[in-house]
């Protein structure tokens, strides 16, 4: 008989696959539903979850995942420039070259733990920002930013009789264009994937040694077991998922720019991954959901979008709520977020994970259930 | 010759506002073993200590502008200038000198508040939980002084009496043509003073004793009857107040702006790392160290034989110190390897 709970992964991935394919359906009651936040979710999510796989199950606080996301970006775009504007190969190549850079980043940055990890990665990730700045300026284009152009070869589709139409063209898989919703569903499907191969990398033999060197490394390492090639691949998988999606980002909207690498970049994840509750699968989704609505409506607030909201209440009480909360929308947005950071790390390490395992087991004691301790793995 | 020396000067002067948050920084590492990426916010306050004062003196009315005499223009003209007349004007000019006095009470609260209301809750939590509070802290900062601000790097001019150039090259003999700003060179000497202040504090007075014996074996100093962990919050207070001053003394230099702290704040991490993790000379050494090397590597003769050095320069000395020395220059051992 086939086993209808949570510890089977064919019915996670058919619940995850339903809510995420949907999304424009239910997010539409909160006003989330067009395609450019859409995709936002999707792309991020796909950027944390594999973020998880390295800080959530090995523990190292890497600074420097933003570098991968641009290096992606920028390879995206190269493919679409030189070869195709199909995106196909732009995000294989993406895949490839991101992983190529977290290979060498990761196997220096890997021979020193903790603090030292952590110092290194930042290192190495305002490096690259600042040469993608200056010095490689014709690959990256500099301050400008890398975009598409006319006169771009595109020799793939030169080859293949592309008609040239007037004006720049878009990215395209077979013919379907990647703008609006068919780019969110493309995104959602990368998601999805990247999620099953999460979900696998979790639930094995593979993943439980990456949490085994988390909790005690040292133990690890006396019971004769080598870790540095566990660690090294995890930062390296990791390391391809922010590149698949840095790809995503150039499929959506062909362009890359440095910004894209600098460590506050790198800063973001980590804050989405830690919101949502880190180390387990769902969480670090949860994590972008709330950052990036929550950054789309807040950022688009102002002050006569606020006395509306608030003018329920008395004329003066109104006056000093509005001053008051004036500070958190809008360009303040980031207050918000820092000061929200800040309670989460403090009061509620797990993220919301956490809170919301607490809230169950409350529950299931309240009511006299048995409490499965061993925790649910989601 | 004259450029080497004029590149060492150029790379003291920027060393010395390293030197003085990673001694901050490692203050902090050393004696509380906390991470604590606000420092560079703590900087930024200072610097903005600075900027309040000028603003506080310059509050102004508007007076009728009697030079122009065709029509009626009116100017702002500073109450202080009202009041006290050409006492008034010297004591705006001399903004940036003032706001270190009234920094010093201000930074100290700062940290002494920062430490009990928050850091305190973190010394059994770890490092990685560390940074990251520290990093939202930092966020919190370096927005709620936007949002007072604004976004525009606010110029705070220095004195005028040292607006010039000093003329180094004269007084050491050598060309007329090196000459070198007043105001970096005070920094310097600044920088200076309060680290050899610093030493001092540490080395030659009895809490500075006890501090240190805090640093080497915490656990015998409390057993000893000593209250330490009070101690350690008044370190933590100096290290703001360190921080700040080197804020308030470079705004002259940068006009600050709100996210000054975060750009320190990396290299600051460098040098402490390079330096060495909780040991104090270390840090100063490599913020003096790196400081001329990153003015060496933007010298032009290096930039076209190694395009681009200049930018990476601190970042790739770090690389292969950590990889060489994994303690750093002077680094000491059992800080941070748990």
């Amino acid at each position: 008989m086939m086993n209808l709970s949570l510890k089977n992964n064919m019915v996670v991935m058919l619940i995850f696959s339903a809510v995420v394919l949907t999304a424009p359906l239910w997010l539409d009651p909160i006003g989330a539903n067009y395609p450019d936040l859409l995709q936002k979710f999707a792309i991020f999510g796909i950027f944390a979850i594999g973020y998880n796989i390295l800080f959530g199950l090995t523990g190292y606080l890497s600074f420097g995942h933003a570098t991968f996301l641009g290096v992606g970006s920028y390879t995206a775009v190269w493919s679409f420039k030189l070869f195709t504007m199909n995106v196909v190969p732009a995000i294989i190549f993406a895949i490839i070259i991101a992983g190529v850079f977290a290979l060498a980043i990761g196997y220096i940055s890997l021979r020193r733990s903790g603090i030292y990890f952590s110092i290194l990665t930042l290192a190495f990730a305002q490096m690259s920002y600042s040469l993608a700045y200056s010095v490689l300026t014709p690959i990256t284009n500099g301050e400008t930013g890398l975009q598409l152009s006319i006169q771009d070869p595109r020799y793939i589709d030169a080859m293949a009789g592309v008609a040239v139409k007037e004006g720049l063209p878009s990215t395209n898989l077979f013919g379907q264009l990647m703008s609006g919703y068919s780019g969110f569903y493309f995104c959602a499907v990368m998601l999805i994937i990247g999620f099953y191969v999460s979900l696998k990398i979790f639930r094995s033999p593979y993943g439980l040694k990456l949490i085994a060197i988390k909790s005690n490394q040292n133990r690890m390492n006396y019971t004769g077991f080598n870790t540095r090639p566990y660690l090294l691949s995890a930062f390296v998988i990791s390391g391809m998922y922010a590149g698949l999606a840095g790809a995503l980002m150039a499929v959506t909207d062909p362009l890359a720019g440095a910004e894209r690498m600098q460590w506050t970049a790198s800063g973001e994840v980590v804050l989405m991954t830690i919101l949502g509750g880190v180390g387990t699968l769902v969480g670090p989704l949860i994590g972008v959901g709330i950052i990036k609505y929550f950054e789309n409506i807040f950022s688009a607030m102002n002050e006569s979008v606020l006395h509306e909201i608030f003018n329920f209440l008395p004329q003066a009480m109104e006056n000093i709520v509005v001053s008051v909360t004036q500070h958190f929308v809008g360009e303040g947005w980031h207050l918000t977020l820092g000061a929200l950071f800040m309670l989460v790390v403090i009061f509620l390490p797990g993220g919301i994970m956490e809170g919301i395992t607490n809230i169950i087991r409350f529950v299931k004691k309240k009511l006299g259930m048995s409490v499965d301790e061993s925790g649910d793995t989601l | 010759m004259d450029a080497i020396l004029i590149q060492i000067l150029n790379g003291l002067d920027k060393g010395g506002a390293y030197a003085l948050i990673a001694l901050g920084l490692t203050l902090t590492f050393g004696t509380l073993g906390v991470v604590n990426f606000a420092h560079g916010a703590l900087f930024m306050l200072g610097a903005f200590c600075a900027v309040s004062v000028q603003q506080l003196l310059t509050i102004s009315k508007k007076v009728k502008d009697e030079s122009i005499t065709f029509f009626d223009a009116y100017k702002e003209q500073p109450y202080l200038e009202i009041w006290w007349g050409d006492t008034g004007t010297a004591i705006i000019d001399y903004a940036v000198p003032i706001s270190i006095l009234f920094a010093i009470p201000v930074m100290l609260l700062i940290g002494v508040a920062m430490e009990r209301g928050l850091i305190k809750h973190f010394y059994k939590r770890t490092h990685a939980e560390q940074i990251l509070v520290t990093f939202g802290l930092a966020i919190v900062i370096q927005e709620i002084i936007r949002s007072i601000y604004g976004a525009n790097p606010i110029p705070t001019p220095a004195p005028d009496i040292v607006a010039g150039s000093a003329a180094v090259g004269a007084a050491l003999g050598l060309s007329e043509n090196l000459v070198y700003p007043w105001w970096r060179l005070i920094y310097l000497a600044f920088s200076a003073v309060i680290i050899f202040g610093v030493f001092a504090f540490l080395k030659y007075t009895t809490f500075g004793m006890v501090v240190r014996a805090g640093m080497s074996d915490r656990e015998t100093v409390s057993l000893l009857g000593i209250n330490v962990e009070r101690r350690f919050t008044i370190v933590f207070g100096l290290a703001t107040v360190v921080a700040g001053l080197a804020g308030v003394m470079y705004a002259p230099i940068l006009p600050p702006d709100y996210h000054m702290g975060m750009d320190f704040l990396v290299l600051s991490f460098v040098v402490v790392v390079v330096g060495g993790m909780g040991s104090l000379g270390g840090a100063v050494a490599a913020g003096f160290l790196l400081g001329i090397l990153q003015s060496f590597a933007s010298m032009n003769e290096v930039k076209t034989i190694l395009p681009g050095i200049d930018q990476i320069i601190i970042y790739l000395v770090a690389v292969v110190v950590l990889l060489v020395r994994p303690r750093g220059l002077m680094g000491r051992e059992g800080v941070m390897e748990d």
